[in-house]
């Protein structure tokens, strides 16, 4: 546990005034205020380290304190003792305010051990607030989205039983409400933000509902047309390959894409490349008859 | 409209400890809708989360509603934008597997 330079966290002198102090925490406020960035944890941080220095150097008594301790502040208890005996030290430093409920503050070792518990937040009253948005990060892998299902996560040592439905997109966020965090004297709790981070285990490539893949052609089915079999997501498919067909040729499978999201039974579409594949260590006579097609084309 | 789903602005006053101009001044901004239901003046449920953050804006940093009117039309748009960014990132995945 160290010691927090509270006048260095808002970026002030010792000798600062109380107006100082305030206009410098508005400053620092309403850069790291957790509603002005949402899903950023190191401004969330700075934020609270920003809260409690103003927390103590606003406070008259607690600023006193501090400044009279400062880095001996693990004995401050005893050296307040002292001085009471001593009848030198006048003002009682009870702990006033120690015993009052803030649930939406989170404060360092160091406050804790030199101030106590929470102490009255900057609202200054026992409002009731919704509690504050859990986010998690849960990674997939694509093919576990292609249909919907449920799982148990273990969020903050609670399980949670959540459905994930089919299609869910990458870093997309879903919110599970009343999952986050205890809400501040008795409002609300908070939601569970959910961020999927999904990892590609296919060989099929997705933009939105529809996925791409490219398929191997010999030359004898590109040319004279044939029936060849393609792998889908959810099976293989024949498929007819006309006579003539171009390297790079695409053609659509309707609704043999990805399943679209909270739209039951809809997919996208796949997309199949075609990609010419050319015989190698053709035998003497394949390069004979090679050189009489060449020759039936060029004349 | 189902009485259930408005929250009476007086109730909120009371449960925030905040004055009805504060819901007042937000609604002649258009920061807020208020409706009318049996002739009370309601907030929707589902805004109550963005009361609370309108509260905690005011409070927590001082900011007027013209403040606030732009703090959250900012949001809204980094929200947007930050949407448009993982789109594009997904598209862009695309080419990089």
């Amino acid at each position: 546990m160290a010691f927090i330079d509270y006048y260095k966290v808002l970026g002030i002198s010792k000798s600062a005034t109380a107006k100082e102090v305030k206009a410098a925490y508005r400053k620092l406020a309403r850069k790291y205020h957790p509603d002005l960035n949402p899903n950023d944890k190191a401004a969330e941080q700075k934020f609270k380290e920003v809260n409690e220095a103003n927390e103590v150097l606003s406070d008259p008594e607690k600023r006193k304190k501090y400044d009279e301790y400062g880095k001996d502040w693990k004995h401050a208890d005893q050296f307040e003792q002292a001085k009471q005996q001593q009848g030198q030290y006048q003002q009682s430093q009870s702990r006033q305010g120690a015993s009052q409920s803030f649930e939406g503050g989170d404060y360092s070792d160091f406050f804790e051990q030199m101030f106590g518990g929470g102490f009255t937040g900057g609202r200054g009253r026992n409002v009731r607030f919704k509690g504050q948005d859990f986010n998690a990060d849960l990674e997939l892998n694509l093919s576990e989205l292609y249909e919907t299902h449920k799982r148990t996560l273990t969020i903050n040592g609670k399980k949670i039983r959540i459905t994930i439905p089919a299609g869910i997109h990458n870093e997309q966020i879903i919110r599970i409400k009343g999952q986050g965090g205890e809400g501040a004297n008795g409002g609300p709790k908070g939601d569970l933000l959910i961020r999927f981070i999904l990892h590609n285990d296919t060989p099929f490539k997705r933009d939105k509902d529809n996925l791409y893949s490219s398929v191997d052609l010999d030359l004898y089915t590109a040319l004279l047309g044939g029936e060849i079999e393609v792998k889908t997501f959810d099976g293989k498919v024949k498929l007819k390959v006309p006579p003539e067909t171009q390297n790079g040729t695409k053609v659509k499978l309707k609704s043999k894409g990805f399943p679209k999201y909270k739209k039951p039974n809809e997919f996208g579409d796949l997309y199949l490349t075609y990609e010419l594949k050319l015989p190698t260590k053709l035998s003497s006579e394949e390069k004979e008859l090679f050189q009489k097609l060449s020759k039936i084309r060029n004349t | 409209m189902k009485t259930l789903e408005f929250i009476p602005i007086d109730d909120l006053c009371s449960h925030y400890e905040i004055e009805t101009s504060f819901f007042t001044q937000l609604s002649n901004l258009g920061v807020l809708e208020i409706k009318t239901v049996q002739s009370v003046h309601c907030i929707h449920h589902e805004k109550i989360p963005e009361v609370e953050k309108i509260i905690r804006l005011h409070q927590d940093l001082d900011l007027n509603f013209e403040g606030i009117d732009t703090v959250l039309n900012l949001l809204e748009k980094i929200e947007r934008l930050q949407e448009e960014l993982v789109k594009t990132k997904n598209r862009l995945r695309i080419y990089e597997e």
